[in-house]
C-alpha cells in the first residue's frame, strides 16, 4: 500500500506553474496559488519536503524590529508576522506568540537597544516596549541577573518551521497541487510560451511559469535556466536542543544585542517544551556540510549562557545545524530580466520564515504582472484536518479517541508520548522516512532520540507502506537504516 | 473511561516489577502489574546471552529464560497483568493514589490504589548527551537498540562496527556483530579504565581481538547519508592530543555509553529525584518523598546484575507490603557519602532492622577499604581487592553494628 497521495499524483500535459523547491517559500507560493484556478506543480529534489533550511532554524516569527522598513525583507517580514494567527487557525501547526526579548548585558549596549526601539517605533511593531532592569526580570526570572535592560516586542513568537510546511504543503495539495519529490530540475529549456523542466533522473515536466525557490540552489536552477548569474554562499548556523526537563527554559525568545553579522546566540523556549539554543554563523564548507564542529558548540554553551545562567550541557539532547542561502543584504524576490516566466526567491536568510506568507502573496503578485491570469476557487478550502495528538489529550479525550482508533492507546513514544495513530497518520501523509515521521509527529525527537521507538516505527513503516526492510531510510537518498537480516 | 481498584499497582514487567509484584502477593495483597510492551520480561528479552542468575539460580540463564522464570511464577500465582500499557500518569486524588494509563484494547483506565512500586527500568544515554559533532546520517544507534534489532526483529543495522564507550551492553554488541558475521573495529572509551565488567571485556573483545581504545575520545562523525567513519583523538593526561587523531572508516555506530533511570513520571508526580543517581530518593523502606510509592530496579539506580535487581526489588515488595499492613519505622538514620563513593542507596537506614546498602565508587583502587563509620567511629570496615565504578558494592548491616546510634546519629560509607 502506497500512501494516498502518492497514488493521486496523475501528470498534467502543461501545468500553468512550476515552483521548484519546497521550502517554506515554494509551500507558501503552492499554498497561494491553489487558491486559483491554475494548474500548479511543487517540484522538490529530496525525499520529503521541508528538508532544507526550512527544516533547521531557530522557528522564530520576528519581532519586526531588527531590519529597517525601507528593505523589502523588513516589509515583508512585517507583513508575514500578522499572517499567522490566521494560518494557524487553518492549518494544524503548533505556533505562539510568546513574546521576544533583547537583553543587555552592558550599559554600553544600551545605545543599540534604543536604535532597535526606535526602528521597531519606526516599522509599526505593535507593543515594542523599552525595558528596565527590573522590567526585563520580572518579564523573564530566569534572564543572566547582571541584564542592564532592554527591549520587549510582545507579537513576537515561535512556530514549529517544518510542520509549518507540511501544513502548507497538505492544503496546497488539498486544493488541487501536484507535489513531487525526489524531482531534482537539472535542466530547462524555452519552448514557444513554455518551460520544459528536466529532473536528474530524467522525468520532464512543462509549465507556463516558473518559480525558483530553490533555496541554497536557487543559484544553480537559475543557471539552468539561463537566467541570472548569482553565487549563493551557504552560511552555517549550530545549535543544541535541550530536554524539556532543563530548569534553562525561559518563557520568551531571548535575543542578545545583535551584531554588524548575525542576530546573535539566542535561548528559545520551542513551542513543543524543549529549549534551543544557537545559532552560530560561520561559513560552510559546502551546501551539503550541516556537521555540528566542537568550537561552535562550546560558543553556543558559552554565549547562551550568558543570557540564561541556569543552562546546563547535561540538559542536551542532540545538536543540528542549517545553512542561511546568504546573498546580498536583502531578499531577492523578482521576475527574471533575462528569461521570460521566471520569478527568483533567493537569497531568502532570516527573516525568511516569518516573511514567508507574504512572499507567497507577493509572487503571486509578480507572476499576475508577467501576465498569470487569476480566478479564484469558489470551492477553496483554507483548512487541514487537525490530526488529535495524544500527548494534547486529557484522559477523557484520549479514552475517546482510542475508543475511535485503537491505535491511538499504542503509545510508541514515550519521550514526546506519541501513539502509533499519529505515526500512521505522518505515514499516509507522504512521510515515508525516520526522519519524515520524526518531523510530522515528533517521535524520535526526545530525550532518548529513539532508541526505544526506532524499531516499533520501522515495522509500522514496513506495514504501512509494504517497504522492505531493506528499503527503509533516514531521510531518503542512501540513509539506509539496516543493512540486512538474519 | 475504566475505573479499577488494588492495594498495590507495580508500573513496569520487567524483572523488578514481578520480583516486586511476587512480595506484595505472596503477603496477601492486590497486585497489578502494568506493562507498555506486549509481554514481561522488560530488557531481559533482548538479553540472550548467557551469564543471568549466576546469584538468583546458581545457574547460567539466558535473560528471557531469566525471565521465564518469574513470569511463571506471575502467572502460577494470578497476578494480574495488564500488557500494551503505558502510564502516562501518576496523581495524588482526594487522598488516594490514582495511575492514568492507557491501552489500546481497554482505552484510557485510572487506577486507584494505596501503594505503588516504580519499575520503568532505564534508558541509554545517547549521542546528544556526550555530546559529539559531526554529521547526522543514518547508521548511529545506541547498543540497546541494535540489541533489540539484532536478537529480536532480525536485521543487521551495519558491517562495519565502531563501538563508542565500553559498557557491558556495547561490549556484548561487540560480541554479537561479530557472530553475525560484521567487523567490529574498535570500541573507543573516553576513560583510562573499561566502564563494563572485566569478564565482557575477554569474553566480547580479546577473544575476538577487537581492539579497546582507552583515553581516547571521538572527535567527529562524518558521512552525509550514512556513516562513513569517526575520528578519534587520543586524550593524555587530560589533554587531547589533536595532531595524533586518526580516523576509522565505518558504516555503524553503536553508542554503549551509560544508562539513565526512566523517571519522567516520577518527576511529573512531584517524586523527589536523586542527581547523583538520576533516581528517587529513597529512605529505609525503598520508599520514595511521595508515601506510599516505592522503586526498585534500574528505575532507583542502575545495577550491573539482574540478581541484584531483582534482590533490591523483593526488597521494595516486601515493604510496600509492610506499609500497607501499617508498619512505620520508628527511627531512621541519615546515610552520607564519604570519601571516594559516589552515592550510597537508600539514603536512610533502619538502626532496628537489618539493612541492605549498595553504592559506587568514584575510583579504581587496588586493595581498598569499605568503612561504615557511624558518627565517625568505624563500626565496620571490609577489604577489597579491587574496585572501579562499573562495578556496583554492597554490603548488610545489622541492628547489632548499630546498637550504639543515638537518635541524631549519622552512618558514613567511605572507601579508603
Ligand atoms: C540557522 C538559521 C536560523 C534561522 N532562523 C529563522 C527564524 O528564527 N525566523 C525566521 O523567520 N527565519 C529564520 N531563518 C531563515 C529561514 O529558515 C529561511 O529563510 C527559510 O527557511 C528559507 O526557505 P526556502 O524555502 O527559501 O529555502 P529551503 O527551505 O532551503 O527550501 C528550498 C528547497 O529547494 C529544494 N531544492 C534545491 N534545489 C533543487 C532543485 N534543483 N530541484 C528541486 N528542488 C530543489 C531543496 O531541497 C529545499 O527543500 C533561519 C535560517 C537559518 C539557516
Ligand atoms: C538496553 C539494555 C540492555 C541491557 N543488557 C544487559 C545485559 O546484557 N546484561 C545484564 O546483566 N544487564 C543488562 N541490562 C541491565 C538490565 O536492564 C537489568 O539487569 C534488569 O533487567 C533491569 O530490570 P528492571 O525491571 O529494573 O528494568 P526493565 O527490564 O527495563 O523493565 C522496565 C519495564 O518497565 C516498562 N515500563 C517503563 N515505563 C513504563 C510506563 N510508563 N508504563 C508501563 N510500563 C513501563 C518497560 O516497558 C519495561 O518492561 C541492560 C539494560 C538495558 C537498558
Amino acid at each position: 500500500m502506497i500512501s494516498d497521495w502518492k497514488r493521486s499524483q496523475e501528470m498534467k500535459e502543461i501545468y500553468d506553474v512550476a515552483i521548484i523547491g519546497a521550502g517554506v517559500c515554494g509551500a507558501n507560493v503552492a499554498r497561494k496559488l491553489s487558491q486559483y484556478e491554475l494548474d500548479v506543480v511543487l517540484l522538490e529534489k529530496e525525499i520529503d519536503v521541508s528538508l532544507g533550511t526550512s527544516k533547521a532554524n531557530s522557528g522564530i516569527v520576528h519581532g519586526g524590529f531588527h531590519d529597517h522598513i525601507s528593505t523589502l525583507k523588513a516589509r515583508l517580514e512585517l507583513q508575514g508576522a500578522l499572517m499567522f494567527d490566521r494560518l494557524h487557525e487553518e492549518l494544524d501547526f503548533p505556533f505562539e506568540r510568546c513574546g521576544i526579548l533583547v537583553a543587555a548585558l552592558h550599559e554600553d549596549e544600551m545605545k543599540a537597544i534604543e536604535q532597535l526601539y526606535l526602528q521597531g517605533v519606526e516599522n509599526g511593531v505593535i507593543g515594542i516596549e523599552m525595558c528596565s532592569r527590573e522590567r526585563m526580570l520580572e518579564l523573564e526570572p530566569k534572564l543572566n541577573p547582571d541584564v542592564v535592560g532592554g527591549l520587549y516586542a510582545p507579537s513576537g513568537g515561535i512556530l514549529e518551521p517544518y510542520r509549518f510546511v507540511f501544513s502548507l504543503v497538505e492544503s496546497a495539495r488539498n486544493n488541487g497541487v501536484q507535489v513531487k519529490t525526489e524531482f531534482e530540475v537539472e535542466a530547462a529549456e524555452r519552448r514557444g510560451d513554455c518551460w520544459h523542466i528536466r529532473a536528474k533522473g530524467g522525468q520532464e515536466i512543462r509549465a507556463r511559469y516558473v518559480v525558483n525557490s530553490a533555496g541554497l540552489h536557487a543559484d544553480s536552477v537559475s543557471a539552468a535556466f539561463g537566467a541570472e548569474r548569482f553565487t549563493i554562499m551557504p552560511r552555517k548556523g549550530e545549535y543544541y536542543l535541550l530536554d524539556r526537563t532543563t530548569k534553562a527554559k525561559p518563557s520568551r525568545v531571548i535575543f542578545p544585542v545583535p551584531t554588524e553579522v548575525s542576530k546573535g546566540i539566542l535561548v528559545i523556549p520551542t513551542v513543543e517544551g524543549t529549549v534551543l539554543i544557537g545559532p552560530t554563523a560561520s561559513p560552510a564548507q559546502s551546501k551539503e556540510d550541516f556537521a555540528t564542529t566542537r568550537e561552535q558548540l562550546e560558543h553556543v554553551l558559552h554565549a547562551a549562557r550568558m543570557m540564561v545562567p541556569a543552562i546546563s550541557e547535561n540538559d542536551v539532547i542532540t545538536s543540528f545545524a542549517g545553512l542561511r542561502a546568504a546573498y546580498g543584504s536583502d531578499f531577492y524576490i523578482a521576475l527574471s530580466e533575462k528569461v521570460p516566466a521566471l520569478v527568483h526567491v533567493a537569497g531568502i536568510q532570516s527573516p525568511g520564515l516569518t516573511a514567508s506568507p507574504a512572499i507567497g502573496e507577493y509572487v503571486k503578485d509578480l507572476l499576475k504582472k508577467a501576465g498569470l491570469r487569476l480566478v479564484e476557487k469558489p470551492d477553496w478550502d483554507p483548512c487541514v484536518r487537525k490530526v488529535p495528538r495524544a500527548r494534547d489529550a486529557d484522559p477523557f479525550a484520549l479514552d475517546a479517541l482510542v475508543a475511535q482508533d485503537p491505535a491511538y492507546g499504542d503509545i510508541v513514544c514515550r519521550c514526546e508520548r506519541v501513539s502509533e495513530a499519529e505515526i500512521v497518520a505522518a505515514i499516509r501523509a507522504g512521510h515515508t522516512t525516520l526522519d519524515g515521521i520524526k518531523y510530522y509527529t515528533r517521535a524520535q525527537m526526545g530525550r532518548c532520540q529513539g532508541g526505544f521507538c526506532t524499531y516499533k516505527i520501522i515495522r509500522i513503516l514496513m506495514r504501512e507502506t509494504g517497504m522492505r526492510f531493506d528499503q527503509i531510510t533516514k531521510r531518503g537518498g542512501d540513509s539506509f537504516v539496516l543493512k540486512g537480516s538474519l | 473511561m475504566k475505573q479499577l481498584t488494588f492495594d498495590a499497582v507495580v508500573i513496569g514487567g520487567g524483572a523488578a516489577g514481578m520480583a516486586a509484584a511476587l512480595e506484595l502477593d505472596a503477603r496477601g495483597h492486590s497486585v497489578l502489574i502494568l506493562e507498555r510492551e506486549d509481554a514481561l520480561g522488560g530488557i531481559l528479552m533482548q538479553c540472550i546471552h548467557n551469564g543471568f542468575g549466576l546469584i538468583e539460580f546458581n545457574e547460567e540463564l539466558t535473560g528471557p529464560e531469566f525471565a521465564q522464570r518469574f513470569e511463571e511464577k506471575v502467572v502460577a500465582r494470578n497476578i494480574q497483568v495488564s500488557l500494551r500499557t503505558t502510564v502516562l500518569d501518576i496523581r495524588e486524588e482526594e487522598g488516594a493514589k490514582a495511575i492514568y494509563c492507557v491501552s489500546p484494547e481497554q482505552g484510557m483506565m485510572r487506577v486507584q490504589a494505596r501503594t505503588i512500586v516504580l519499575a520503568m527500568g532505564c534508558r541509554e544515554r545517547n549521542r546528544g548527551n556526550i555530546r559529539i559533532p559531526g554529521t547526522r546520517p543514518a547508521g548511529i544507534y545506541t547498543a540497546g537498540l541494535a540489541q533489540r534489532l539484532v536478537n529480536i526483529e532480525g536485521y543487521i543495522p551495519g558491517k562495519d562496527v565502531v563501538i563508542i564507550g565500553s559498557g557491558d551492553i556495547g561490549l556484548i554488541m561487540a560480541r554479537r556483530m561479530s557472530w553475525s558475521g560484521c567487523k567490529v573495529h574498535a570500541v573507543i572509551e573516553i576513560l583510562p579504565y573499561p566502564s563494563g565488567l572485566t569478564r565482557n571485556i575477554v569474553q566480547c573483545l580479546n577473544d575476538f581481538g577487537i581492539p579497546l581504545y582507552l583515553s581516547h575520545l571521538v572527535t567527529d562523525i562524518y558521512g552525509n547519508d550514512r556513516v562513513e567513519g569517526i575520528e578519534v583523538t587520543p586524550i593524555e593526561s587530560g589533554a587531547l592530543m589533536h595532531e595524533k587523531a586518526f580516523k576509522i572508516a565505518c558504516d555503524t555506530v553503536l553508542l554503549s555509553v551509560g544508562l539513565v533511570p526512566e523517571n519522567e513520571l516520577s518527576r511529573n508526580a512531584g517524586i523527589e529525584i536523586q542527581p547523583t543517581t538520576n533516581g528517587p530518593w529513597v529512605d529505609s523502606m525503598l520508599m520514595t518523598t511521595m508515601p506510599g510509592v516505592f522503586a526498585c530496579g534500574n528505575v532507583l539506580h542502575v545495577h550491573d546484575l539482574v540478581d541484584y535487581v531483582v534482590e533490591e526489588a523483593r526488597r521494595a515488595g516486601a515493604n510496600a507490603a509492610a506499609w500497607l499492613s501499617g508498619y512505620r519505622p520508628a527511627r531512621e538514620l541519615r546515610v552520607k557519602t564519604g570519601q571516594n563513593i559516589r552515592y550510597v542507596l537508600p539514603m536512610r537506614i533502619n538502626p532496628e532492622r537489618e539493612n541492605r546498602l549498595y553504592m559506587r565508587s568514584l575510583v579504581v583502587k587496588n586493595d581498598a577499604r569499605l568503612e561504615v563509620r557511624l558518627d565517625g567511629a568505624v563500626v565496620k570496615s571490609r577489604r577489597l581487592a579491587h574496585v572501579q565504578p562499573s562495578e556496583m558494592l554492597s554490603l548488610t548491616l545489622a541492628p547489632e553494628e548499630l546498637s550504639a546510634a543515638g537518635r541524631d546519629s549519622t552512618i558514613e560509607i567511605a572507601l579508603v
